[in-house]
């Protein structure tokens, strides 16, 4: 399984913002689509990603973060994903540093999001049908036995 | 909610039509009616046309189908192809709700020159063919060839290999379609090649997969001991991630590399890192060599290991190709498309509006052509699961459609109208014993009916 399989069943797109955008325009985002980020692009592609943390972070020091844009808040070093890339790495790497939110890129365009409830879902209905399935054979082995 | 019954129609009798069906009648406090659709008349999808002869056990999945069929609410109606016999039009004046299940029929291609010479298939129709499925039983493959690659590593390839590689009377005790046991007893097909454009701690089949393909019993199987060696990428992702599974797939593939031939008839070749770029046609245009080109891995930034093409090549000499390098999904008509993954456009299974991005309402989708072709037969269980539960979510909401016939009666009425030689459970079950019958005198789990008129005859029609 990869991330396109993921990609396949999520309707929307990634919810994006432009850098220069305010902070309060971001909130207004993040309320509106009940998301914890939204990525910033520059055309088509990723130049950053801002998190519910990173306004929180500013929030706790600044009473006037409303007015801040995009740009000074959110994270630039953004690790992207590509639709062929396999859930198991996506998923490692995702914890290992910690990413709650991957947006995924063709070629430097962004084409969605996954987030890490998404990937642990897919994972999680990728071992229950496995499961599933070796129980349903195992079980019709031992009636092929009684015949 | 509706006072009267929920009644529900599924596109496609496969594994998650089952699924679906089975979600949607075991729901407590509702009650739910289905009549489930396919354009053949037999029902369980790729269980029947899809999953190989020689794996009978994974077939004995179409015991719980049975048993969902067996419920109260429930109807098959096979023969009936959605688009032709009944539109979706028909469909919304006689169901709340709609749910696709319709699979991935279709094989991407490689993109190469040469793909379209006589002598290169997908493997899906060389599956389908050996499976008996009715519209690929008149297909011809030259097994006279004595030389053949497969491209790809996933299910399908390994199985076309293994139904290549096993000798006529391993064959003859498995329900392989009659015409395609005939023809395999005439082959005289004598080297195998898999390929894989990445590495072996990559490859997509699993251990089991692997080592039944060391295990054929008229099969020499080797492997080149420098492709089967991990590069560094791979092995630091391997111990990275602590995968016992893929560290012992790596030491079967190592222990075939080294493994002298028994001077068996066939030879299987397993070979990595190589992506086929053309197919050389001889002057009757028919396949005569695969040029390939060596791949070598990369990370992209998430770890993930992707090939990439180096400037080394070489040439096979093969008479016969396979490709098994992925699948896609068939738009339905009228029934939105997301071309980019080759599915339904869909939010959790429920259809959306390409314009808008909003549910449709009542229509629905599950498995593969909602997903993408992924997964073993039960992870369409827990994907039918998510759809379903947004179908009751919806029904509480009322948010459902409103058809001017919502009597089972009415529906049956439409069928008999436009599909008169339409096949019901009952009369499935009929031509299932008459397979089984058959198939038991010649010691075999069955033997299929592989034509409609057949089939329509065998039940007195």
């Amino acid at each position: 399984m990869n991330i396109a399989n993921i990609l396949a069943r999520k309707g929307s797109m990634a919810v994006t913002v432009r850098p220069e955008q305010s902070i309060r325009e971001a909130l207004g985002l993040l309320e509106r689509h009940n998301i914890g980020a939204l990525i910033a692009v520059q055309g088509e592609s990723p130049v950053g990603i801002l998190s519910e943390r990173d306004i929180v972070r500013e929030a706790a020091r600044n009473e006037k973060f409303f007015t801040r844009t995009v740009a000074d808040l959110m994270t630039r070093d953004v690790i992207t994903g590509q639709p062929h890339d396999d859930l198991l790495t996506v998923a490692h790497t995702m914890t290992e540093r910690r990413i709650r939110h991957l947006p995924v890129v063709d070629k430097d365009r962004l084409i969605g999001m996954v987030s890490i409830g998404d990937v642990v879902k897919a994972q999680r209905d990728h071992y229950q049908g496995e499961v599933d399935t070796l129980q349903t054979q195992l079980l019709a082995g031992e009636r092929g036995l009684k015949h | 909610m509706p006072a009267r019954p929920l009644r529900v129609a599924i596109i496609g009798a496969g594994p998650t039509g089952f699924y679906v069906a089975d979600h949607l009648l075991r729901k407590p406090g509702v009650t739910v009616e289905v009549d489930m659709f396919d354009r053949l008349p037999t029902p369980y999808g790729l269980v029947r046309l899809g999953v190989a002869p020689d794996h009978q056990k994974i077939k004995f999945v179409t015991n719980a189908f049975d048993k969902v069929a067996a419920s109260p609410g429930f109807r098959f109606f096979g023969g009936v192809d959605f688009g032709k016999h009944v539109t979706l039009a028909d469909l919304k004046t006689h169901y709340h709700q709609i749910v696709y299940c319709t699979g991935a029929q279709t094989d991407r291609r490689m993109g190469i020159p040469g793909e379209d010479l006589a002598g290169s298939h997908p493997a899906t129709e060389f599956v389908a063919w050996y499976n008996g499925h009715p519209d690929y039983r008149d297909c011809v493959f030259d097994l006279s060839q004595e030389s053949v690659a497969v491209v790809g590593v996933g299910n399908v390839a390994v199985d076309v290999v293994r139904i290549l590689c096993r000798t006529p009377e391993e064959l003859a005790t498995t329900d392989i379609a009659d015409y395609a046991l005939e023809a395999l007893k005439k082959s005289r097909v004598k080297e195998v090649y898999l390929l894989g454009r990445r590495g072996p701690a990559q490859a997509a089949f699993t251990n089991p997969e692997i080592r039944e393909l060391g295990e054929l019993p008229d099969a020499d199987i080797s492997a080149d001991p420098a492709e089967v060696e991990l590069d560094p990428l791979s092995r630091a992702a391997v111990e990275r991630s602590q995968d016992r599974a893929t560290a012992k797939k790596v030491e079967i593939l190592r222990e075939y590399a080294q493994r002298p031939a028994a001077g068996r008839s066939r030879r299987l070749v397993l070979r990595f890192l190589v992506s086929p770029v053309e197919l050389i046609g001889d002057d009757a245009g028919r396949v005569a060599a695969m040029r390939l080109v060596r791949n070598e891995l990369y990370a992209t930034s998430t770890g993930a290991l992707q090939p990439r093409a180096t400037d080394r090549f070489e040439t096979i000499p093969v008479g016969l190709v396979f490709r098994s390098v992925g699948y896609r999904g068939v738009p339905l008509a009228s029934v939105p498309f997301n071309e980019s993954w080759g599915v339904i456009l869909n939010d959790k299974g429920r259809v959306l509006d390409p314009g808008t991005k909003q549910p449709l309402v009542g229509e629905y989708t599950a498995g593969w052509i909602k997903r993408g072709p992924t997964g073993v037969i039960g992870t369409n269980k827990p994907d039918a699961a998510e759809t379903v539960e947004c179908m009751f979510e919806d029904l509480a909401l009322g948010a459902v459609l409103e058809p001017a016939h919502p009597e089972a009666a009415a529906a049956d009425a439409l069928v008999r109208q436009r599909q008169p030689s339409f096949v019901s459970y009952a009369d499935w079950l009929k031509l299932d014993a008459i397979e089984v019958a058959q198939g038991r005198a010649q010691g075999r789990p069955r033997v299929k009916l592989t034509s409609v008129e057949e089939m329509l005859a065998a039940l007195g029609r």
